[in-house]
């Protein structure tokens, strides 16, 4: 009995250290934004504010604010979009498989792993052929396509787990393939919506790659302005720290409240059915 | 009559089917295949200028790559980067979910804490570190109680270092910043994937186990391990991916740093491309990333397209 204390003593402290180890970049963030500027020092980076001051948080957002709405445009439309083609694609590959069908798949899947550096340079010559370079509808287009893959195989893994039997009995009552998608298929996608909008939310507000290479200045994503903000040398940390929390506000949000499906999203992206 | 008249209207479905996979499956092989063929024709011409230059080049800018001092150095850290990166991810992400999984209380909270990063943006956790890690300030003011004063990302020291090719070859320290950076934003990710697997392994196994006399750690050699065996395969093979492609995160982290003690490919093909107009080095490099990361995905995939079959 004493040794399954001291035991469950011991996973407790190895428990309680990661955790506050995983928490001390919240801490600081915290702590440094909202100081006043002159307690910013580098000496005192611990140490707790002596008065609360949202003036880091002021500068912060009046630096960030265009951006962040760059990237409500960018990514509202990308996510719904992407989900939607992945919808389409899962349904096929999981309900409707034909000769070759499984090779299609991988062919598709392989586009997810693929370091986007290496289609960088076309995917820039051809934004600016069709005149989308340095906006937001062709970082949309960007994100659509290359978001394909994931979405395609979080859907078809997704639809794995209906039974065929549904699709069978609503065959022999005459229903095609379109009334299948939109009477049965669609009404038990609402969760699977959920797992892969929230994934693609995320993925795509954090996303900085293709953000930084195909828009300038005002078109740039939050992430992009984010590192602008970082990267020069006039801007105080504790701005820094406020602007780094800002812009990781939403995808938290999501995380607080959604973690269930974020998580789900995750294991699904991963492991194929 | 009957027969044909099914056999009819599945075929028509099936057109369907493929009229709705298809926009998908052309934007595919143009926007991933066809780029990619591009870019390797790219890699393999003389556009190093500002004017598009396709004449042919042969293999020159992969030779030129190959003898170039910062390429050899990113290879150099992208190796030692994605060894330690995924070693950590694996020894924590297993270690905590095997803990979080004993049936604590607060295993909620923990499990939230450990993956709340992963909901993070590589720049924000950059940004962030870059701070942590800075020799003058963050962690340091600790450890300087211990009389220790690590120098991190700024450090320029080669561990064990000897002269291969142009560079010194060894574990550069500074990368060790970068992988504690990377490894707390990631460690989530493994985390979840072993927490999935160990609440899949049933407890009967378990107590099998101990009836017959194993004790708590052989239960988890001799029984879990095994069993968690195609999840790390899954981890190993997601991480390396990760690692061998990571440009956000050392890019708002640290950038280069001297001697290129930071620098990763994706941080060189990125600058040489688009901040030095060497289009058809930036190529090159993008191709090389390519085929690494080709090396673990395109069996990965084979193997489990077999197996969905």
């Amino acid at each position: 009995m004493v040794s399954l204390q001291i035991s469950k003593i011991i996973k407790y402290f190895i428990l309680i250290f990661f955790a506050v180890l995983f928490l001390t970049p919240v801490y600081v963030i915290i702590v440094t934004s909202l100081k006043p500027l002159d307690e910013v020092s580098l000496s005192s980076m611990w140490a707790l504010p002596s008065s609360i001051d949202f003036s880091s948080y002021a500068e912060a957002y009046s630096k960030l604010a265009p951006n962040l709405m760059n990237s409500i445009y960018l990514v509202i439309p990308a996510t719904l979009l992407s989900a939607l083609l992945g919808a389409m694609n899962g349904y096929v590959l999981s309900k409707w498989k034909f000769k070759g069908s499984n090779t299609i798949f991988t062919i598709i899947l392989f586009g997810m792993f693929i370091p986007y550096q290496s289609i960088l340079i076309p995917m820039i010559q051809f934004l600016r052929t069709i005149d989308l370079y340095n906006t937001i509808p062709g970082l949309i287009l960007v994100h659509v396509v290359y978001g394909l893959p994931i979405t395609t195989l979080m859907f078809r893994n997704f639809y794995a787990n209906i039974p065929d039997a549904m699709l069978e009995s609503a065959k022999i009552d005459g229903a095609n393939f379109l009334g299948i998608f939109r009477h049965i298929i669609m009404p038990l996608s609402i969760t699977g919506f959920v797992v892969v909008a929230i994934w693609q939310f995320t993925n795509i507000w954090n996303e900085f790659l293709f953000a930084v290479t195909i828009t300038t200045s005002d078109q740039q994503p939050v992430m992009v302005a984010l590192q602008n903000l970082s990267g020069s040398q006039i801007v105080q940390w504790n701005v820094q720290m406020a602007g780094a929390l800002l812009a990781a506000l939403p995808t938290l949000l999501v995380y607080i409240f959604l973690g269930k499906y974020f998580v789900r999203g995750l294991l699904a992206g991963s492991v194929k059915g | 009559m009957a027969q044909t008249k099914t056999r009819k209207k599945i075929s028509k479905d099936n057109l369907t089917a493929i009229a709705f996979l298809l926009p998908s499956f052309l934007l595919i092989l143009v926007f991933v295949y066809g780029f990619i063929g591009w870019t390797g024709y790219v890699s393999l011409s003389n556009y190093n200028t500002i004017v598009p230059d396709f004449s042919f080049a042969g293999l020159k800018n992969y030779i030129y790559l190959f003898n170039d001092f910062r390429f050899q150095a990113d290879l150099r850290n992208t190796l030692f980067f994605t060894i330690f990166f995924i070693g950590l991810v694996i020894i924590l992400g297993l270690g905590l979910s095997i803990l979080i999984d004993q049936k604590l209380k607060g295993e909620s909270f923990f499990r939230n804490v450990f993956l709340f990063p992963m909901a993070l943006s590589f720049v924000v956790t950059g940004v962030v570190w870059q701070w942590l890690l800075n020799p003058s300030t963050g962690f340091n003011q600790f450890l300087s109680i211990f009389g220790i004063q690590p120098k991190w990302y700024t450090d320029t020291n080669i561990l064990a270092g000897f002269e291969w090719g142009s560079i010194e070859f060894g574990l550069p320290v500074a990368i060790l910043a970068v992988v504690i950076a990377a490894v707390w934003q990631m460690t989530g990710f493994s985390l979840a994937m072993y927490l999935a697997g160990l609440r899949g392994i049933p407890d009967e196994l378990k107590e099998a186990a101990r009836i017959d006399g194993a004790s708590e750690f052989q239960v988890y050699r001799k029984v879990v391990l095994p069993m968690l065996l195609p999840i790390t395969v899954s981890v190993i093979i997601i991480m390396a991916h990760i690692s061998l492609k990571i440009f956000d995160l050392v890019y708002a982290m640290t950038g280069s740093g001297a001697n290129f003690v930071t620098d990763v490919p994706g941080v060189y093909m990125f600058e040489t491309t688009f901040r030095g107009n060497y289009y058809a080095n930036g190529a090159a490099i993008a191709i090389i990333m390519l085929l690494l990361v080709a090396i673990f995905i395109v069996p990965y995939l084979w193997s489990n397209r077999k197996g969905g079959q």
